[in-house]
């Protein structure tokens, strides 16, 4: 069960209609490390996985619709007026024809979101160093997209959201560790 | 029909202070996940959870309900489903 | 920005201009191991929002 807030987790603004700078981030809202894969991925993996770690996948997997959410107002707003004219000059005269204004979940070349872009293996190990390597790949696509981009207050939110993805391979690594720890073994500093 | 009203200034700061201290809830949630006898960081997470809801009360007052399925009051009538959404501000 | 830096092998017939020092993020989680308990964090919880990490010892800007 969830509840829905109506606030962002972090203010989104963007400085002017880009629907250029919207297409590059459709890859974070349907792309293979994107943000909807991120939130299907470790939600999938809690029903499988030892009790210890269940709670920081539910957690985090919760964390990233937040996040699918911010992305979405950043494209919804980048594109919210754009005419067709300059839809078709940033290159989404296909979306266009097919979605009008509407987001959909596809990747920043146009392919349709697909469950293959997750693993659930059912190992624990394996399960949690595919969420430590999705973490960095999407830490990643977030330093190329800030790359891409010349808009300030678009940089301020996308750089939050790559220091997330830091955070989260952290909480990975320590879940893995737990897993490989002995049973119990109370843990010093 | 009228047009929807731009949110005040007032808005936009209660809410960045809802959002930095429901930040720090949620880093602490995380931290906890894995350091589940940390007893300082529970401290912390139990405090922050008292001034985020003194907070929302706050701004609930103001501006509506923040959140759906009976965790915010109503006013008459209904205000849930009312413009502003997080998206559009 | 926490970094690492390589020199890629250039070819007299490489047709773009050679880009001689390549770099990769190594953000500092990298290196932090199992978080310790009481670990320093940000002054006020608008900074922590601002930086995306309660604690600084997790941060890495990047621009």
């Amino acid at each position: 069960m969830w509840y829905y807030e109506k606030k962002l987790q972090y203010p989104v603004r963007v400085r002017e209609c880009n629907p250029t700078l919207a297409k590059y981030l459709i890859e974070q809202y349907g792309g293979a490390d994107g943000e909807l894969s991120a939130a299907l991925r470790y939600l999938n993996q809690r029903y499988s996985i030892p009790d210890k770690v269940v709670g920081l996948l539910n957690d985090i997997g919760t964390e990233e619709f937040a996040h699918l959410e911010m992305i979405a107002t950043m494209i919804y707003k980048l594109t919210k007026d754009a005419t067709p004219e300059q839809l078709k000059e940033a290159g989404l005269g296909d979306h266009y024809v097919a979605h009008d204004h509407a987001l959909f979940y596809h990747d920043a070349a146009g392919n349709p979101w697909t469950a293959t872009y997750i693993q659930g293996k059912g190992d624990p190990i394996a399960d949690i160093y595919e969420d430590i390597a999705a973490e960095e790949k999407a830490r990643a696509t977030y330093q190329w997209i800030i790359n891409m981009s010349d808009d300030p207050e678009l940089n301020d939110s996308l750089k939050f959201l790559r220091e997330r993805e830091i955070v989260h391979s952290q909480r990975f690594r320590e879940a893995a560790q737990m897993l490989i720890d002995e049973k119990d073994k109370k843990r010093f500093f | 029909m009228e047009k929807p009203k731009p949110m005040p200034e007032a808005y936009y700061s209660l809410l960045e202070k809802i959002q930095a201290v429901d930040f720090v809830l949620l880093e602490l949630n995380l931290y906890l996940d894995t350091h589940p006898n940390d007893a300082d960081a529970i401290e912390q997470y139990n405090e922050s959870s008292y001034e985020s809801r003194a907070l929302k009360k706050e701004f609930e007052e103001k501006f509506g309900p923040l959140m759906n399925y009976g965790a915010s009051y109503s006013d008459y009538p209904f205000d849930w489903a009312t413009p502003p959404w997080p998206w559009q501000v | 920005m926490h970094q690492r830096d390589y020199h890629p092998y250039i070819s007299p017939f490489d047709p773009c201009k050679p880009i001689e020092k390549k770099t990769y993020s190594t953000p500092p989680h990298l290196f932090l191991g199992f978080q310790e308990e009481n670990s320093p964090q940000y002054k006020s919880a608008a900074e922590a929002l601002k930086r995306g990490t309660l604690w600084p010892s997790l941060y890495d800007p990047y621009s």
